[in-house]
């Protein structure tokens, strides 16, 4: 015998005491899918017979329950449940998940039952209990039906039980298995020229349906093998409203299409079958074009028609998962569901219970929460532009009001449109005014306002480059205070830069760091070539720059009227003073300009990651406060120790104090030391009066319209940024560079000896980076790139003495493994901001990423590393 | 770091029976932050000058066993190997600790008896500038010689430094003297290298016998000793002055929070904005209400003493501020029934939080003045449009009265992270802007003494949802 369950339900297993219900679990379900009331009742209590401890068990059960059918997992409940008070939450469950609820009963012999009882010891309850519960089970069979249950399978003999082969069967709508390509097509409402017309502009050909006595043969089909998919309200209004019926039903039928039903077709269904149903909104339209059909054509094409309407499933979820269509959309919980309420959804949408001034329900707007994993496109309400708001689209772009048909193209996104040859109908509320036209995107409306429950607590972000990253909940917490108190509008936050990983510690006496560490890291890696920038001491910088304020406006939806933005990376405004902004953007933007940047990469904005120096332009207090100040302490008080020991000397005598000797020779040691480091931090400061003192040096362009530019090499990003420099030298600083083969020792060298020339003129170091931006060795993605800090420097980060023997000794020991994995956890997060940005996701997914590295910031990692 | 200590009384040489320290040898003394040594630049009979040179590993301060987790003394880049700090005062008492209790078996009388002595700190860093330290050295009788360091002659623009070289003059017991520097010293920068535990009190007291009570600044001496411990310091106090009965509040933990508080102390201005919300949170009924930007929870704690208030929660974007505010209100402490009214939550006015709906009020006081001006659209929203309280009181500074207080430069706000302050013109246009918007009605309120022309320090709007709005 055979049971039909649906891939996703709730299977309530029905049955006396000792009927076999654990065994049958056991034999056709996945342990994990088997919620036994005796195991909650063990799980709460530590006895599985203990029956005070019901009501909690039933509780845990429920919850188990539920947590599992919104995750989509079948679920099946193991207990008696023979009166209808015990199924009737699990009917509710069922419904609330949208899946169906089937009862599986086992009517066993009263005898049977018994007898098992008896086998076991640990149920030493009298006979009653079983007779009780199948006089309950009996009475329960009819009412199953009534309660709720969908599919009710019973069986009596153990012999069936045994013969029972349960077979699970997908719903309708799954049809994950259809990768597309895929055209969809909005709301057609009988505009059959504008079909026909669409579908010519979208590839597909007339032809190839066996001609129908009824249907005829009005069918295209796409030569690539392209499916259109109809979103429904092909009926109703226009002036070929059974020839747009055919073709979507020809194309169905050949497999050229799908197609889901729209509200108009369920009305119009109503309406043929003779429910009495209002001649109002174009339904008048489609019955005069029935009734003009000849006698005697018109019954089989009417029955034919209602088939065809009644057999559409109300949305399909395609291409495993990612796509999902629906007449009037699709929220999260619902998709791939099957219930009553579901295909209410996939037909009306949902509605607040309003009615609006025009006399029409007021839509509730489900696409503004959602924030599912897949696409939907949807249709039902006329809009003057289709436009992507949180990963789902309408392309009701209303063709019978006169504005146009529409299609979008999966995967490629696109969206094609022929505009309608004239109005074919007045609307009840005007839709293509041009002043409802909305300056900003709904997208950028939307994201104006960013959740807290997408950033706070614990969070696990999925990255292309790194599977799943961990923000951890402590971290997110001072990212949230830090992106509220200090950083720019997150419109302008689509990028952070990663912390960078110095080289290891280098083994050379008198040195902590030395580029041939960084050359063995990447050569161990497998690298053959590297290429070496040299560091600029400044402040990281992320510049995000557009051609134009409308530019600014029509991509980010910036409200703050700026074209660009400078931050630091936390992101923060670089400059506190807007006119100082304003005039680095429009020196890089001329530059850009005279360079033919936007022509070129044939875009309206760039995002670059740079260093502004100097130094002490965003670093001024870190400076007084720090450096400065033990600069000052060291110089005042160096020479007076030094001038007291030898004081003391002359007067007692080297001989007599030996130590003393030493002493005095190394406070002079530290007096010359602490020279060196007020002349290690001033290389890097001047006074900044205006644009004139900055210099903004880019070393990677990150970002442009179509492309996140990480699949270039960096030394394409250095060709172009040299380029770009070159048009404002005063203010745009080009990087220099050598590029290192790591198998030739010469050029190992001479590497090491560029980094020694730079650091000695008081540079602070170099950059080595592999050519190409991703690189992956064995244990995942390598550090994208190693910093190499010069001596003197050093001074800055390890204090003026650390170059002293004993000090630099125990600074060598220095743990990296942290801070790499950080490096590369950001970096990984930082590219996949930029990329959602591209992809034009909503605000909150970027938002997300960027969030993400800041809080992994606030991770405790030696911050001299 | 060097601190030398020099006499004219002859014979001079004798301050090596004082300190108990010989003049011709350098002595050597480990210490669990470095090492300290002891010698003479000169000893002659008309002039003696022992040297004590500390020498701090900066090493040790980040890596060490006596590693620091704090900010400020936990790195390398650090001025405690040059300056004369807390390390000092645990130097000396180490060193010349006879010395320091007056001990002194071959010269008892001299010991007993004032002499004239010259104390040099190369580098003393002060916090509080140079009348701070006059005023704790000459009501001991010290001439104080003392000079700011430059921060960087090539940077003019940074301004100096908070180092000054110090020579102190005085007559009195060397031992008097040592006790002063291991008090003072440390009082200067306020900070400690090591945890101020409760034997701090007794050490405080110990060596600031005889001179410490009658010392005009023993409020601020005993505070920074202490560093603002408030338990310790009203002990400390109580046991200086038995029956002066002095009333010293905590500090407030941040010193712009104590400018702020200074500026506006006169009119006890916080307390009078309290008492204009929890007028108007009274006079709207409501019952569940919203603190947000709670800060250290000051409102919450009235609104917690008043049981119509049935539920409040407090809300802030500082973790730091809501840990203090948990321990002020003293949540462990409270009595059950009353401390399940409250709830502190983390969370930012600039993301929709679904946590804020459903409640009656919101106060929001002096909260927008520290969003940027961009973020407030954001503030808007999240408050006016998704918490949507019936009631909204906010409270902002009105800039106009800024002039009225002498201590504040022109055109500088109250406090440094006031992104914008606003005339009451500009409020005004932003909170009727607001309310049109969003559908509340609003009125506003002047709160504190009201200037004719200028109105008051704090201007409050009053934001009402019309009766099923």
């Amino acid at each position: 015998m055979e049971i039909r369950i649906p891939e996703l339900s709730l299977v309530v297993l029905i049955g006396a005491s000792g009927c076999g219900k654990s065994t049958f679990a056991r034999a056709h379900f996945a342990p994990t899918e088997v919620l036994s009331s005796d195991v909650c009742r063990g799980l709460v209590s530590d006895d599985e017979n203990d029956q005070q401890a019901t009501g909690d068990a039933f509780d845990l059960l429920h919850y188990i329950a539920a947590k599992r059918l919104a995750r989509g997992r079948l679920t099946l409940v193991d207990a008696t449940n023979v009166q209808s008070e015990a199924r009737k939450p699990l009917v509710k469950l069922a419904r609330e998940y949208h899946c169906l609820p089937v009862a599986i009963v086992l009517n066993m012999p009263e005898s049977l039952c018994q007898e098992r009882n008896r086998e076991r010891p640990d149920r030493n309850f009298g006979p009653h209990v079983v007779r009780q519960q199948r006089a309950q089970l009996g009475r329960s069979i009819k009412a199953l039906k009534r309660e709720g249950f969908r599919h009710i399978h019973v069986l009596r003999r153990p012999e069936d039980v045994d013969a029972v082969k349960v077979i699970r069967e997908p719903l309708w709508n799954d049809k994950r298995e259809e990768r597309g390509p895929f055209d969809m097509i909005g709301d057609v409402h009988g505009c059959g020229d504008e079909l026909e017309a669409l579908l010519a502009e979208l590839g597909y050909r007339r032809g190839c349906c066996e001609a129908d006595p009824l249907w005829g043969d009005l069918a295209y089909v796409h030569p690539e093998g392209r499916k259109a998919v109809f979103l429904g309200d092909l009926a109703d209004r226009g002036p070929r409203i059974l020839d747009s019926l055919k073709i979507a039903r020809n194309m169905v039928q050949q497999g050229s299409a799908l197609c889901v039903p729209g509200n108009h077709e369920i009305k119009l269904m109503r309406k043929l079958k003779g429910k009495n149903v209002r001649l109002n909104h174009g339904l008048a339209e489609s019955i005069a074009e029935i009734e003009a059909l000849p006698e005697g054509m018109r019954e089989p094409f009417v029955r034919e028609l209602t088939d065809f309407i009644e057999s559409r499933v109300s949305h399909y979820v395609l291409d495993k998962g990612r796509l999902v269509v629906a007449h009037a959309g699709m929220k999260a919980s619902m998709q791939g569901r099957g219930s009553g309420r579901v295909r209410e959804f996939a037909l009306y949408g949902e509605t607040t219970g309003e009615i609006d001034e025009f006399g029409l329900p007021v839509r509730y707007d489900w696409a503004a929460e959602y924030r599912g994993q897949a696409t939907v496109v949807y249709g039902h309400t006329p809009v003057p532009q289709a436009e992507w708001l949180n990963r789902t689209i309408n392309i009701d772009t209303g063709c019978v009001f006169g504005g146009k048909l529409s299609a979008l193209r999966y995967p490629e996104n696109e969206l094609v449109s022929v505009d309608a040859l004239k109005v074919y109908c007045e609307p009840v509320k005007p839709f293509l005014e041009e002043s409802a036209l909305p300056e900003r995107s709904v997208q950028h409306e939307q994201d104006d306002i960013l959740d807290a429950d997408d950033v706070l607590g614990k969070r696990i972000v999925s990255t292309r480059l790194r599977p799943n990253i961990t923000i951890r909940e402590e971290n997110a917490a001072a990212a949230l205070e830090v992106m509220s108190r200090y950083a720019v509008d997150p419109k302008w936050l689509i990028y952070l830069p990663p912390t960078m990983s110095p080289s290891e510690t280098s083994q050379r006496e008198g040195w902590l760091e030395h580029p041939a560490e960084a050359f063995d890291y990447y050569r161990n890696q497998g690298v053959p070539s590297v290429v070496c920038q040299e560091k600029h001491m400044g402040s990281r910088t992320v510049v995000v720059i557009c051609r134009d304020e409308e530019a600014a406006s029509r991509r980010f939806g910036a409200p703050d009227g700026s074209a660009g933005s400078v931050y630091t990376r936390t992101g923060r405004p670089f400059f506190s003073d807007p006119e100082m902004q304003r005039g680095v953007l429009a020196r890089l933007r001329d530059a850009l300009t005279r360079v033919g940047f936007w022509g070129r990469f044939d875009t309206d904005w760039a995002c670059f990651d740079c260093e502004l120096m100097p130094w002490s332009a965003k670093a001024r207090e870190l400076l007084r406060t720090q450096y400065a100040a033990v600069g000052a302490a060291g110089k005042a008080a160096l020479p007076e120790s030094v001038a007291a020991l030898k004081q003391a000397l002359e007067r007692i005598g080297d001989a007599a104090a030996p130590e003393m000797a030493a002493t005095l020779a190394d406070y002079q040691a530290r007096q010359e030391r602490v020279g060196r480091f007020t002349e290690a931090y001033r290389r890097y400061c001047w006074e900044v009066e205006g644009l004139g003192d900055l210099k903004l040096a880019p070393f990677h362009l990150m970002a442009t319209e179509k492309r996140v530019h990480i699949d270039q090499t960096h030394l394409w990003h250095m060709r172009i940024l040299a380029e770009i420099c070159g048009q404002d030298p005063d203010l745009l600083l080009a990087t220099r560079y050598r590029v290192i083969e790591l198998l030739d020792p010469e050029s190992r060298q001479q590497g090491a000896r560029w980094w020694e020339s730079l650091t000695e003129q008081g540079g602070e170091g170099m950059v080595i980076k592999p050519l190409d931006w991703i690189q992956r060795g064995k244990r995942g993605l390598i550090q994208p790139a190693l910093k190499c800090r010069g001596r003197e420097y050093l001074r800055i980060i390890y204090g003026p003495d650390y170059t002293d023997g004993p000090h630099l000794a125990r600074l060598r020991s220095r743990g990296l493994g942290r801070k790499r994995s950080l490096a590369s956890r950001e970096f990984a997060l930082g590219i996949e901001a930029l990329e959602r940005f591209v992809r034009k996701e909503p605000l909150r997914r970027i938002h997300e990423c960027v969030f993400g590295v800041l809080a992994m910031e606030s991770e405790p990692v030696d911050p001299r590393l | 770091m060097l601190l030398t200590i020099s006499t004219e009384h002859r014979p001079a040489t004798d301050l090596g029976f004082l300190l108990h320290k010989h003049p011709d040898r350098f002595q050597s003394f480990d210490l669990a932050f470095g090492r300290a040594h002891v010698f003479y630049s000169e000893a002659n009979e008309g002039r003696c000058s022992a040297c004590l040179l500390l020498d701090i590993d900066p090493v040790g301060l980040v890596r060490g066993k006596q590693r620091r987790q704090d900010e400020v003394l936990g790195r390398y880049v650090n001025d405690r190997p040059y300056v004369a700090s807390s390390f000092m005062s645990v130097a000396l008492a180490r060193v010349y600790r006879s010395a320091m209790a007056g001990h002194c078996k071959d010269r008892e009388a001299l010991a007993d008896t004032p002499i004239p002595l010259r104390v040099k700190i190369d580098v003393l860093p002060v916090r509080g500038g140079g009348g701070f330290l006059l005023s704790l050295f000459e009501p001991l009788g010290y001439r104080v010689e003392a000079e700011r360091q430059p921060l960087d002659e090539q940077f003019p623009a940074w301004g100096d430094s908070p180092y000054y070289s110090v020579t102190l003059h005085v007559t009195r017991r060397l031992s008097e003297v040592l006790s002063h520097l291991y008090v003072l010293i440390p009082v200067f920068d306020n900070l400690k290298h090591y945890y101020v535990g409760e034997d701090e009190l007794e050490k405080l007291l110990e060596k600031g016998a005889g001179w410490l009570a009658d010392h005009p600044q023993k409020a601020i001496i005993t505070r920074r000793y202490l560093k603002s411990r408030s338990s310790l310091l009203r002990q400390a106090l109580a046991r200086l002055v038995q029956d002066e009965g002095l009333d010293e509040g905590e500090e407030p933990v941040a010193a712009a929070e104590e400018r702020e508080a200074q500026l506006e102390k006169p009119l006890s201005l916080d307390q009078q904005r309290r008492g204009a919300v929890m007028a108007a949170l009274r006079g709207r009924g409501a019952r569940h209400v919203l603190d947000l930007g709670c800060g250290e929870g000051r409102l919450l704690k009235e609104l917690l003493d008043d049981a119509r208030f049935e539920r409040v929660v407090g809300m802030d974007v500082s973790i730091r501020a809501l840990e203090i505010a948990e321990k002020r209100l003293k949540l462990d402490r409270l009595p059950p029934k009353k401390a399940e009214r409250l709830q502190l939550w983390h969370g930012s006015l600039i993301y929709r939080d679904s946590r804020l709906q459903g409640f009656d009020a919101a106060a929001v006081v002096e909260v927008i003045e520290h969003l940027e001006a961009s973020r407030l659209s954001a503030l808007e929203r999240v408050l006016f449009e998704f918490a949507r309280p019936r009631s909204v009181v906010l409270t902002t500074p009105n800039r106009e009265y800024n002039q009225l207080w002498a201590s504040l430069p022109a055109g500088r706000l109250r406090h440094q992270d006031h992104r914008f302050e606003w005339t009451r013109a500009e409020f005004r246009d932003w909170a009727e802007g607001v309310a049109e918007r969003f559908g509340y009605r609003v009125g506003f309120l002047s709160v504190g003494p009201e200037h004719e022309t200028l109105g008051s320090p704090t201007q409050m709007g009053l934001f009402e949802l019309p009766e099923g709005g």
